[in-house]
């Protein structure tokens, strides 16, 4: 029986998301993204909202129930540790402050993002 | 950061007006000028309007931030280039753009994209 060998590269990665949630499908096709590269046991140091993905942080959104809370998505990824970042000037300008942001998230500057891309081997970008 | 500077690109696609990208994506640059970064603008299609000489915003009632390109220099950002078919196709030259920029061919760009560490679409 010969041996198997596996190489395993475990990569970190950032994220940035620049469209709101629901009218474009960015927020959508970072979360599978998130929960592929976790599944296989890579790392996501942080996910940056920027331009109109800040609105992605408001807890005030309520979806029909048969689909699925985007919302909701981020802050259990919070809660598992992963920093959820919203740009404040980006938010400032959109009417998202502390008193509507949802759970696990936190308001900061885009010297945040600066640093996260300087941490991840990978900044990958959701939204054009 | 006290590490080495890490090559940073910034490309600027979409048109000046009709959507905050190259707006907010300016903001982003000026941020990370601080961080004393090797930073790249690249200005592809449309995103090259955002340098046009002269634009009046009043009528669009909109607070214009073409001036803000020229702060770049202060921050010593420096390597801002523009794909040349591009701006040969919106019947542009160098000096009618508000800041000075290399004119390069796409597969230049190409080249210097491979070599960046992160790169940022506006």
């Amino acid at each position: 029986m010969g041996r198997n060998l596996f190489l395993v590269i475990i990569m970190k990665y950032g994220i940035l998301i620049k469209e709101s949630p629901y009218n474009h499908q960015a927020s959508d096709s970072a979360y599978n993204f998130i929960t592929a590269a976790l599944e296989k046991g890579h790392e996501v140091l942080g996910i940056f909202f920027y331009n109109d993905g800040v609105i992605n942080s408001t807890k005030h959104m309520e979806p029909p129930q048969d689909d699925r809370h985007i919302g909701n998505r981020w802050s259990e990824l919070g809660g598992k540790g992963i920093d959820i970042i919203i740009c404040i000037a980006a938010a400032k300008r959109r009417g998202i402050n502390d008193e509507v942001l949802g759970a696990n998230m936190r308001i900061s500057g885009l010297g945040q993002l600066v640093d996260l891309s300087l941490k991840s081997d990978r900044l990958i970008t959701f939204g054009s | 950061m006290s590490e080495a500077p890490e090559k940073i690109m910034f490309v600027f696609k979409n048109p000046p007006h009709g959507n905050i990208h190259a707006y907010e994506g300016l903001e982003f640059v000026l941020i990370t000028a601080a961080y004393e970064q090797d930073i790249t603008l690249v200005f592809i299609g449309d995103g090259i309007l955002a340098l046009k000489k002269d634009q009046d915003t009043q009528e669009l009632g909109i607070k214009g931030f073409m001036k803000t390109w020229r702060t770049l220099d202060d921050y010593e950002v420096e390597k801002l280039y523009v794909d040349k078919k591009s701006m040969e196709e919106r019947g542009l030259t160098p000096d009618d753009l508000i800041v000075p920029v290399e004119v390069k061919e796409a597969n230049d760009i190409s080249g210097i994209m491979k070599e960046q560490h992160v790169i940022y679409p506006f």
